[in-house]
């Protein structure tokens, strides 16, 4: 039988499939943060069992870190406890750790490519839902509660129901200056934020392969952003080039074995999708999010639509409510939107190309005044490698802050955040109510998107500059 | 987990659709390392003014929906984050059951991981229900999973299909790891093989 990549992986971790009873597939790779692991650490105290295989595991500490003075105690005591009761666990349990001062620290999803920790044909799971970016590899990899974050530690399974399958195909290249966060943001405002529950989306086309590593990363992180259980791209050359030499790469002979495992997982040529979506790569314009779903995106040269633009009643009340909260009015130029305060960073726009193509765009501006412009890269070692470039140099000379790594401003746990009616350009994932800030307004761009905001204080369409 | 009886509770109307878990459950509250204690802040940024009073707009502040365990949503409820702080909220608050049509993966597995049974019907059912919420407020649903049906006064009841493994489950109130822990002899197993076949990820 034709398979799939997800089919493949999926059979090769299957350990337990009776009837009566959800089938049990094994992990190969459990990532761990601060926020959603605690209680499943208590958990397993509790019933006196231990972590199955510590080796599995690499946490981080993301969500609640500072990005400055980062030398100083935490300020908040509840992220303070968060923080030592993270540290605390997996001393306890010998788990491999990038603290908050380590030199690999940085944001979960960004750290662990960066080590070589995910391989294709993986199963990747961590108590966050972007944990999708890795299916970037051809690994599967999809976010979990805290209840399955105790259960992995135990048992190194997960009770699973079968995906079905859903291919996006964007066929050609895209225009310059779109770009993965462009691919992803169109997807979802074509298929909506629950057009892929239930589905594994594999992505193909050659727009997709000519994506970097980091670009695929971008594109698969916001899987999830289309409800679809995980996003998977067929590892290739540059999935290889990428992996090689790393950390937790597979080395010596091992490589050349694990090498040919890889190119078996490719999709068999005729293998059957539940679901295909076709775009055109040319035809992606920048998107800009104008509502408080990642599905209410518009091209950069369009407007902000109204209400009754939408024939289906729930999608014409969720926009009527999406105008109110973000103070837009129908029919407004994308980019007559003025912007507050620009966020470069994330899981999904925080690695080094991100740094470089807003640093293009950056290069001899000046951040517009009474606009705040935060560069916060992903990890330290994104960091340390645009600085060894002289991008933070760039930013500095433009205005812009240039931080210390964590999730920062995506989701506003650790301070950096909106204030009430501050409008944000933001290279994040989300821009549901309040997930910068209580009252923030959100609008999802790419970093070239965002850079160019910064400088105008307005969106722009970066194809015109 | 407490096992999931039948009961007769009052249904909460939520006439919305999209309901993100940031909203369910914002983000300044999932700094406890606790699960206990996250019900008062279940829907905190709508559900309080900026001065901390209630916000009688606001549709579970309404009187008539005091003690509801019954909450029915518009679709694609629990999108968004991963947090399991969101059902955690929600059951702290006082629910043990959600009517929508549709949820996300990852809330939807979470549900049942803390003794919420989370429904699925049809549009049609939906909007039945939510009609009778609305002409009715304060209106009490029967929820009976044994025989996997729900009865309103009114006569817009239904049955509705739910996984047998998530099913039983609930009913029992049995712990997923320690059904799991039943296969420790197969995870060994399996963990030989993959150890042969992948000597690389043991390295």
């Amino acid at each position: 039988m034709k398979k799939t990549m997800y089919e493949k992986i999926w059979d090769s971790h299957l350990v337990v499939d009776e009837a009566g009873q959800a089938p049990l597939i094994y992990v190969d790779r459990h990532l761990m943060h601060e926020v959603t692991s605690p209680q499943a650490f208590e958990g397993l105290k509790l019933s006196g069992r231990k972590v199955r295989n510590p080796h599995s595991i690499l946490a981080t500490m993301d969500h609640c870190v500072p990005t400055k003075n980062r030398d100083l105690p935490i300020a908040d005591p509840i992220a303070k406890k968060q923080i030592e009761t993270m540290a605390d666990n997996c001393r306890e349990n010998g788990l491999n750790l990038y603290d908050m001062k380590n030199p690999n620290n940085g944001v979960i999803h960004v750290v662990v490519p960066e080590h070589g920790f995910v391989h294709p044909g993986m199963v990747v799971v961590c108590g966050d839902s972007h944990t999708a970016t890795h299916g970037a590899f051809g690994a599967l990899a999809f976010g979990i509660g805290t209840s399955e974050v105790e259960h992995v530690m135990a048992t190194q399974t997960l009770p699973q129901k079968k995906s079905k399958t859903m291919q996006v195909v964007v066929n050609g290249s895209l225009s310059k200056y779109a770009s993965a966060k462009d691919i992803a943001l169109a997807i979802t405002g074509k298929i909506g934020t629950a057009g892929g529950t239930g589905y594994v989306i594999e992505y193909t086309g050659s727009a997709i392969r000519e994506l970097s590593m980091e670009g695929r990363m971008t594109l698969c992180n916001m899987a999830i952003e289309a409800g679809a259980r995980a996003g998977l791209v067929a590892p290739d050359e540059k999935t290889y080039e990428y992996l090689k030499g790393r950390e937790f790469a597979p080395a010596g002979d091992y490589w050349d074995q694990a090498l040919a495992y890889w190119k078996s997982l490719t999709s068999d040529e005729g293998a059957e999708f539940d679901t295909t979506i076709v775009l055109e790569g040319a035809d992606i314009a920048p998107q800009v999010s104008w509502g408080t779903s990642p599905e209410q995106v518009v091209g950069v040269d369009g407007v902000v639509p109204s209400p009754d633009s939408f024939a289906d009643e729930g999608k014409r009340k969720a926009c009527e409510g999406a105008l109110a909260y973000m103070g837009l009015t129908a029919n407004t130029k994308i980019t007559d939107i003025p912007v507050d305060l620009v966020f470069i960073g994330s899981c999904t726009n925080g690695r080094i190309e991100d740094f470089r193509i807003a640093a293009e765009v950056a290069k001899g501006t000046k951040v517009a005044p009474g606009v705040t412009a935060l560069a916060v890269p992903g990890s330290y070692h994104v960091k340390k490698q645009a600085e060894d470039e002289g991008l933070d140099k760039i930013f500095i000379e433009a205005g812009w802050e240039w931080r210390d790594p964590g999730c920062s401003m995506c989701l506003a746990m650790n301070g950096d955040e909106l204030t009430k009616g501050q409008r944000s350009a933001s290279t994040s994932n989300r821009n549901f109510e309040g997930r910068q800030g209580k009252g923030g307004r959100t609008h999802l761009v790419s970093p070239a998107m965002a850079a160019a905001a910064a400088a105008a204080g307005h969106f722009v369409d970066i194809r015109t500059l | 987990m407490e096992p999931y009886l039948k009961h007769d509770s009052i249904a909460a109307l939520m006439d919305r659709n999209n309901v993100d878990t940031d909203q369910i459950i914002p983000k300044q509250f999932l700094k406890k390392v606790e699960r206990s204690g996250f019900g008062i802040h279940l829907f905190h940024d709508w559900r309080y003014n900026d001065d901390g009073t209630d916000n009688a707009e606001f549709e579970l502040n309404k009187p008539a929906f005091k003690g509801a365990r019954i909450l029915v949503a518009g679709d694609n409820f629990g999108c968004g984050s991963s947090r399991e702080h969101a059902p955690w909220a929600i059951a702290d608050y006082g629910f043990n059951t959600i009517i929508s049509t549709s949820y996300a993966d990852i809330f939807y597995n979470n549900c049942f991981k803390n003794g919420i049974l989370a429904i699925r019907v049809s549009q049609e059912e939906l909007e039945k229900v939510m009609a009778e919420i609305s002409a009715d407020e304060g209106v009490r649903f029967t929820v009976d999973l044994e025989n996997q049906q729900v009865i309103t006064p009114a006569g817009n009841g239904f049955t509705f299909e739910i996984d047998p493994f998530r099913k039983g489950n609930l009913l029992s109130g049995l712990d997923d790891i320690g059904l799991t822990l039943k296969h420790v002899d197969k995870i060994t197993a399996y963990e030989v093989t993959h150890k042969q076949n992948f000597p690389w990820l043991w390295a």
